[in-house]
C-alpha cells in the first residue's frame, strides 16, 4: 500500500512539534467557539438546522428533476450549461471553453470541486496560467501545497511561513511578519492579476432551481472580481449543489457563515444570474462518483455538506493532526467519509482517525450523521475485508468476547485483579499501541455492572 | 448516452432518499424590536459603520469621511460630489482607479448587517468590488429582520446580479488575524437617509 495514504504516519509528523501541534488545535477550537456563539444569538437555530436537512433531503429525492429545471432557467438567463460525468470531461469542457475564447490567463476562486478534479494542474499543462486568488489559496499555491482546511486553506501556517513564501515569491521585505502588511502585498499583486484575466472560475455554493442563478459567497470579493472584469465567467459545481427556491436561500445564508466562522453573514454574497455586459457565463454540472451515495442508506446524507468546515474545526483528530495528513481533497470527518465511500481501499484509515464523540454531528447545520457513519465505514472496510490484520483480529476478539455475557464479566473481574499487579512490561510494549503515549486508567476496585446492582437492586 | 442523460438515469437509478416536504418560511426568523440600532451593532462588528441622516446632509456627510479621495462615482441621482460616471465606461477595466463609489442599497437585513444591492442602476457588477471604498445609501426605511423576510423582497426576473453586502472586504486567512480590505473595498459605510 503506499505509505502517503496513511493518516496515523501522516498525523505522527504533525505532533512531532508539540508546540505547532497545540497552537492548531487552539486556532481551531477558537473558530468552533465563535461558531458556538454565533448560534446561540438565533432562537431558531435548530428548526433552521432541520429546515436545511428536510430542503437537502427532498433535493436529492428529485434530483433529476430540479437539475434540469435549473438548465431551462439558466438558459433563459443566457447561461450554458455543461454536464460532466467526471473529472476528466470537467477538466475538458472548461479547457475547451477557455481555448475556444483564447484565454491565457485565469483567476479562480475557490471551488472544493476544481481541487477534486485537478483541475489547475490540467490546464497548467495546456500552457495556460491559472491564479488562485482567495489570499489562503494563494499562499498555499505559492507554496506547491494542497490546503489543509475547506474554508481556511492556510490554517497549518504561521506569519512567519507565509512572509517566508511571500518574500521568495513577490519580493516582500525580509522578516516582516505583519498580516495587514502581507495582505496588502497580496491584494496589489493580485489586483494586476484581476485586470490581466482573460477569464474567471469560481465556485458555487448554491445553485437555484427556479431561478437558473448561482451563489457565491465569500468575504475578500475575490470570486466577485474575477467573475466580473474579464469578458468570460465559468462556475463549476458538482451536482448535489442545487436547491430548489431562492427563498431556500434564506435558511442555509443564516446557517453558513455562522457555522463557518461564527460570522453572520459572508461579506460578499453573490448571485449570479447571466454574463457580463457583451460577455458569456458557463455552468459545469459534474457528477463524478457522487451518483452512488444517493444509493446507499449509510451514507446518502453525506452528500448534503454545504462545505462550512464546523466539523473540521471542532474534530479532536483534525485539530491535533491537520488537513494534510487525510491526504483527500476534504479533510475532517466530511472527507473521511466521502473519501473511504469513494476509494475505501485508498482511504482505509480515514475512518479510523474519530474517536465516535459525535461533536461533528452536533455542530453538522445540515445534520449529516457523520459519527455515525465513520462507525459504519469501520464496519464495511472490515467485511471487505481491507483493514490491517491487527485491527481485523482485535475486533474479531472483542466481538466474540462482548457476545458472551458471562465470559466478559469473568474476563473484567480477572483484569480488575490481574492488571495492577503486572510489572510494566507486560502492559506497555509494542502489541498495546493505544498505550504508546498514554497511560491507562487504575482499574476500578467494581465493575459498572456491580455497583449499579449495589445501588439500585432493589430498585423495581 | 450523453453525459447528462447519464448522470441523471445514475440519479434516478435506486435512489435511496426519502422525499420530504420543503419548509414554509411565512412568519418564521428573529424580529428586532429597533431593526437600525441590530444592525449597527452587526455592521460595526464587521469594520462597517451606520449613519443615520437626513437626505441634505448626504454631500457634507460623505465629504467629511472622505476629504481627500479623488475619482468618485455615484449612480445617486443629483449627487454632486461625483467626478466620473462609472455607466458611462463600456469596459469595466476602466473602472480601476475609482478611490470612492457612493452606490444605491435596496435594502438592509437587521439579523446579519446586509445590504441587497442590484446592478439596475449601475452597469457594471465589479463596481462594487474595484472602488477602494464605498457607501451604499439607502432609505431609513428600508430594513428587514431577517434573511425570510430579505428573499420576500428578491426576484431575478432577467438576467442580472445582486449580491449582499456586509461590510468591507476581509480575510483572516494569515494565522487567523483579520485584515479589512483584502481584494475589494477597504472600508464600508452603509448611509440611511431620511
Amino acid at each position: 500500500m503506499s505509505v502517503l495514504h496513511d493518516h496515523p504516519a501522516k498525523a505522527k509528523e504533525f505532533v512531532a512539534n508539540d508546540e505547532r501541534m497545540h497552537w492548531h488545535d487552539q486556532a481551531l477550537w477558537f473558530v468552533r467557539e465563535k461558531r458556538d456563539k454565533a448560534s446561540k444569538t438565533i432562537p431558531e437555530w435548530e428548526t433552521l438546522r432541520r429546515y436545511a436537512d428536510q430542503i437537502k433531503s427532498h433535493t436529492m429525492a428529485n434530483l433529476d428533476k430540479y437539475l434540469l429545471e435549473f438548465e431551462k432557467n439558466a438558459n433563459e438567463k443566457g447561461i450554458t450549461v455543461h454536464f460532466a460525468k467526471d473529472a476528466k470531461e470537467h477538466n475538458e469542457i472548461v479547457h475547451r471553453i477557455l481555448s475556444e475564447n483564447n484565454v491565457k490567463k485565469v483567476v479562480k476562486s475557490k471551488s472544493m470541486l476544481t481541487e477534486e478534479c485537478h483541475l489547475n494542474p490540467y490546464l497548467e499543462s495546456k500552457g495556460m496560467e491559472v491564479i488562485d486568488t482567495d489570499l489562503g489559496e494563494r499562499i498555499v499555491q505559492l507554496r506547491n501545497e494542497p490546503p489543509s482546511h475547506i474554508v481556511l486553506p492556510a490554517i497549518h501556517l504561521k506569519e512567519q511561513d507565509v512572509s517566508d513564501t511571500f518574500h521568495e515569491k513577490m519580493g516582500t521585505e525580509k522578516g516582516n511578519y505583519d498580516p495587514t502588511y502581507l495582505t496588502r502585498a497580496a491584494r496589489a499583486d493580485l489586483r494586476q492579476k484581476f485586470l490581466d484575466a482573460d477569464a474567471g472560475i469560481t465556485g458555487v455554493n448554491f445553485a437555484i432551481a427556479n431561478t437558473g442563478g448561482v451563489v457565491v459567497c465569500t468575504n475578500e470579493g475575490n470570486a466577485d472580481m474575477g467573475a466580473s472584469l474579464p469578458k468570460l465567467h465559468i462556475a463549476c459545481m458538482g451536482i448535489e449543489k442545487v436547491i430548489p427556491r431562492l427563498q431556500d436561500l434564506s435558511v442555509f445564508t443564516r446557517l453558513l457563515a455562522r457555522s463557518a466562522t461564527g460570522q453572520a453573514i459572508t461579506s460578499y454574497t453573490s448571485h449570479f444570474h447571466g454574463p457580463v455586459e457583451g460577455g458569456q457565463m458557463h455552468i459545469v454540472i459534474v457528477d463524478n462518483k457522487r451518483t452512488p451515495f444517493l444509493q446507499s442508506e449509510s451514507y446518502k446524507k453525506a452528500l448534503n455538506c454545504i462545505r462550512c468546515g464546523a466539523c473540521m474545526n471542532t474534530c479532536p483528530i483534525y485539530r491535533r493532526s491537520g488537513g494534510h495528513s487525510y491526504d483527500y481533497v476534504i479533510p475532517g470527518p466530511i472527507g473521511s467519509t466521502l473519501g473511504t465511500f469513494r476509494d475505501p481501499k485508498k482511504h482505509k484509515t480515514l475512518s479510523f482517525a474519530c474517536t465516535l464523540c459525535g461533536s461533528c454531528s452536533n455542530v453538522c447545520p445540515v445534520k449529516i450523521d457523520l459519527d455515525s457513519q465513520l462507525y459504519t465505514h469501520r464496519q464495511d472496510l472490515r467485511e471487505k475485508n481491507i483493514i490491517s490484520n491487527q485491527k481485523r483480529l482485535s475486533m474479531q476478539f472483542a466481538s466474540w468476547l462482548m457476545s458472551k455475557p458471562a465470559l466478559f464479566d469473568f474476563a473484567g473481574k480477572v483484569a480488575r485483579k490481574v492488571v495492577p499487579l503486572l510489572p510494566k512490561f507486560m502492559i506497555y510494549n509494542r502489541f498495546n499501541v493505544w498505550g504508546k503515549q498514554r497511560d491507562i486508567p487504575t482499574m476500578p476496585k467494581k465493575s459498572f455492572k456491580e455497583i449499579y446492582k449495589e445501588e439500585f437492586g432493589n430498585d423495581k | 448516452m450523453t453525459s447528462k442523460e447519464l448522470i441523471l438515469k445514475n440519479i434516478k437509478t435506486n435512489n435511496v432518499v426519502q422525499d420530504t416536504s420543503l419548509p414554509d418560511y411565512s412568519n418564521f426568523g428573529l424580529t428586532f424590536e429597533d431593526k437600525h440600532s441590530h444592525f449597527s451593532t452587526m455592521l460595526e462588528s464587521v469594520g462597517g459603520k451606520a449613519l443615520f441622516i437626513k437626505k441634505e446632509e448626504l454631500e457634507e456627510t460623505i465629504k467629511s469621511l472622505y476629504p481627500d479621495e479623488k475619482l468618485i462615482t455615484s449612480n445617486i441621482e443629483g449627487f454632486s460630489l461625483a467626478n466620473f460616471d462609472a455607466n458611462e465606461e463600456a469596459d469595466p477595466h476602466n473602472l480601476k482607479d475609482i478611490d470612492l463609489a457612493v452606490v444605491k442599497g435596496e435594502f438592509a437585513v437587521a439579523e446579519n448587517g446586509a445590504v441587497w444591492v442590484k446592478n439596475r442602476d449601475n452597469r457594471h457588477r465589479s463596481l462594487y468590488f474595484i472602488a477602494q471604498n464605498i457607501i451604499l445609501v439607502l432609505e431609513k426605511s428600508a430594513i428587514v429582520n431577517n434573511m425570510h423576510e430579505a428573499y420576500e423582497l428578491i426576484s431575478f426576473g432577467e438576467p442580472s446580479y445582486g449580491a449582499f453586502i456586509s461590510g468591507p472586504s476581509k480575510t483572516a486567512d494569515i494565522e487567523q488575524s483579520l485584515v479589512i480590505g483584502a481584494h475589494g473595498p477597504k472600508s464600508g459605510y452603509v448611509i440611511f437617509v431620511e
